[in-house]
C-alpha cells in the first residue's frame, strides 16, 4: 500500500510500505520553473536529510534546490533524467521521479501534507 | 503571492491587459509589472522567435527625443560615440560613460532628422534624463515620450509579417529607420533589435498600442514572448545587459565594445574626447585593460550563472561570469563574464565554479548564434 505526501516546497514523496520511498517534484513545480534543463541527482548510497539539497534542478530561468522531503539513505537514482530532464514537466508524478531512498526511523514524513492538504496548499497560492 | 499585493507600486505599460488576456506570468521588473512568459514557456517562445517571430513588449524602455540644431554635437559630449556623423534615419548603439569611464547606460541613437530619437534601458531612465538636463539641458531640449509603446518584433518571419501590414518596411535595412504606418497606426519604425535576428522595433502611441500588438499577433508567424526568452535570446546573441554585463564599473573597453567607439571620437580622430571619462578610455585603448568581457562556453551540461567565480587551472581567481544560463538554440550552457586579459584569448581553459564545483569552461566567441540582421 503506498501513500504519497507534500512539501511545502513542492516535493513529493510516495512511500511503500511505510519503507520506501520514490522522490519527485509536483506538477505545481514543474510549472513554475518551466521547462527543465539539467538535472543533477544524489549518489546511491548518500544519506539525504528532510529539508536539505538531495540534489539540483533547473529552467532556462533559474537554478534551484531539489530538497529531500523526508530523511532516509538513497537507493537508486533516475539515470534516465540528467539526458532527458524534460521528463520531470511531461510526468512529474510519475517517469519524472528523481530518486528512491529508505526511509529513516525519524524520516519525518509525519510532518507532511496530504493531498487533500497540498492541494488547497497550492490553491492559495495560485 | 497570495493576496499579498506586492506589486502595488509599479507601473504598467499599455499592453498590461493584453498580458493577462494572454495568460502571461506578470513579474516586477525596473518598476514595471512586465510578462516574464505566457502559457507556452520561455523555451517554445525562445525557439518561436528563432523560427518564426516573437512580439516583445519594450514599452518600459526609455523613450526620448532630443530637439535643437546642437543636439548631435550636445549628445556627443556625453558619449564615445560618432552621433554628428549619423545620416539621417540611421541608428547606432551608444554609451553614456562617466568621468571614470564606466558605463552609466547603453542605448539606441536614431537620426530622425529634425531631431534625435533615442531609446534607454528602463532601469535607468530617470537617472539618464536627469544627465542629459543637468549636462546638455541648456543646448537642446530633452523631450520624454511617456505616452509612448515600444514594441519589438524579431524572428526570421518577422520581414514577411511586416511587409503585410506595413508595406514601407521592405525599404530598410538593418539598423535604419522610418516614420511608416503599421496596421495603420503613425508609428516610428527602426530595423533592429536584441535578439541577433533580423526585426523591428515600433515606437507606438500607446493609445494604439494594444491595437498594433492585437494586429501582429493576428499575424500566423507571431507568439508573445516574454523577458525571460528575451534574457536567453539577448545571451545567445552575445549582446550585454545592462547592470549585469556592464555598469559603471566596467569600461567599454574591458567590456569589449570598442566596436561602438569609432575612429572620429578615438585619439586621433577628427573628434577625439570631450565625453566623460574620454582620458581613462583613451588610455585604454593603448596601453590595453587588465580585464576583459569574454564569451564562456561551459564543457558540461551545468548551466554557469551570474555570479559563479571563474579560476585559472592553479585554481586561482581570474575572473567572474556576469550573465549565463541554458541557450536553447545553442542546446546547451553558455555564459559570458570578465576575466583578466591574459585568460582572454579564444580556447582558454577555465573553471567556473558552480555550487563550489569547478566545471570546465572555455573562451568562446561571441555570438553563440549567427546573426541573421537585413543588411540589404
Amino acid at each position: 500500500m503506498s501513500t504519497i505526501r507534500f512539501t511545502r516546497d513542492h516535493e513529493w514523496v510516495r512511500v511503500e510500505n511505510g519503507a520506501t520511498g520514490t522522490v519527485g517534484i509536483t506538477d505545481f513545480a514543474q510549472k513554475q520553473l518551466g521547462e527543465l534543463v539539467y538535472v543533477e541527482l544524489p549518489e546511491v548510497g548518500a544519506d539525504v536529510e528532510q529539508g536539505t539539497e538531495a540534489g539540483v534542478i533547473e529552467s532556462v530561468k533559474a537554478a534551484g534546490d531539489l530538497k529531500s522531503p523526508v530523511t532516509g539513505s538513497v537507493t537508486e537514482v533516475n539515470e534516465s533524467l540528467p539526458d532527458n530532464p524534460g521528463k520531470v514537466n511531461e510526468d512529474p508524478l510519475g517517469e519524472g521521479w528523481f530518486f528512491k531512498l529508505t526511509l529513516a526511523v525519524n524520516s519525518g514524513l509525519d510532518s507532511l501534507m496530504d493531498q487533500k492538504a497540498y492541494e488547497e496548499y497550492v490553491k492559495d497560492l495560485e | 503571492m497570495g493576496n499579498v499585493d506586492l506589486n502595488s507600486n509599479l507601473a504598467r505599460t499599455p499592453l498590461y491587459d493584453l498580458h493577462l488576456e494572454l495568460g502571461a506570468r506578470m513579474v516586477p521588473f525596473a518598476g514595471y509589472e512586465m510578462p516574464v512568459q505566457y502559457p507556452d514557456g520561455v523555451m517554445k517562445e525562445h525557439l518561436h522567435t528563432r523560427d518564426q517571430a516573437g512580439l516583445f513588449d519594450v514599452s518600459h524602455m526609455g523613450q526620448v527625443r532630443i530637439h535643437g540644431e546642437r543636439a548631435a554635437a550636445a549628445l556627443e559630449t556625453l558619449v564615445p560615440v560618432d552621433v554628428l556623423g549619423l545620416a539621417a534615419n540611421r541608428q547606432r548603439y551608444a554609451l553614456f560613460t562617466n568621468e571614470a569611464g564606466g558605463i552609466l547606460d547603453d542605448f539606441m541613437v536614431t537620426n530622425a532628422g529634425d531631431h534625435l530619437f533615442v531609446v534607454v534601458n528602463a532601469a535607468c531612465k530617470e537617472q539618464d534624463l536627469a544627465h542629459m538636463e543637468t549636462h546638455i539641458g541648456n543646448d537642446c531640449r530633452i523631450q520624454r515620450l511617456a505616452d509612448r509603446g515600444l514594441i519589438a518584433i524579431q524572428g526570421p518571419g518577422s520581414a514577411a509579417v511586416m511587409s503585410r501590414i506595413a508595406p514601407g518596411t521592405r525599404d530598410l535595412i538593418f539598423m535604419t529607420a522610418a516614420a511608416l504606418d503599421v496596421a495603420g497606426i503613425p508609428c516610428y519604425v527602426a530595423r533592429s533589435g536584441y535578439t541577433g535576428e533580423d526585426g523591428f522595433e515600433i515606437s507606438v502611441p500607446g493609445d494604439r498600442a494594444e491595437a498594433l500588438a492585437r494586429a501582429l499577433l493576428e499575424q500566423p508567424e507571431v507568439m508573445p514572448v516574454g523577458l525571460g526568452a528575451r534574457d536567453s535570446l539577448r545571451l545567445e546573441a552575445g549582446l550585454c545587459l545592462y547592470g549585469h554585463d556592464i555598469d559603471t564599473t566596467t569600461s567599454p573597453v574591458e567590456a569589449s565594445l570598442m566596436w561602438a567607439l569609432q575612429k572620429v571620437r578615438r585619439p586621433g580622430g577628427a573628434r577625439a574626447g570631450g565625453y566623460p571619462g574620454a582620458e581613462v578610455i583613451a588610455e585604454q585603448l593603448v596601453n590595453g585593460v587588465s580585464r576583459r568581457r569574454v564569451g564562456l562556453l561551459p564543457q558540461t551540461k551545468a548551466p554557469v550563472r551570474e555570479g559563479a567565480e571563474i579560476v585559472n587551472p592553479g585554481g586561482r581567481s581570474v575572473g567572474r561570469v556576469t550573465s549565463g544560463g541554458f541557450g536553447p538554440t545553442v542546446g546547451g550552457p553558455i555564459a559570458m563574464g570578465y576575466v583578466e586579459s591574459e585568460y582572454s584569448a579564444l580556447d582558454t581553459k577555465l573553471e567556473a565554479l558552480v555550487r563550489s564545483k569547478p566545471q570546465p569552461v572555455v573562451v568562446a566567441k561571441t555570438p553563440f548564434v549567427s546573426q541573421r540582421y537585413y543588411r540589404g
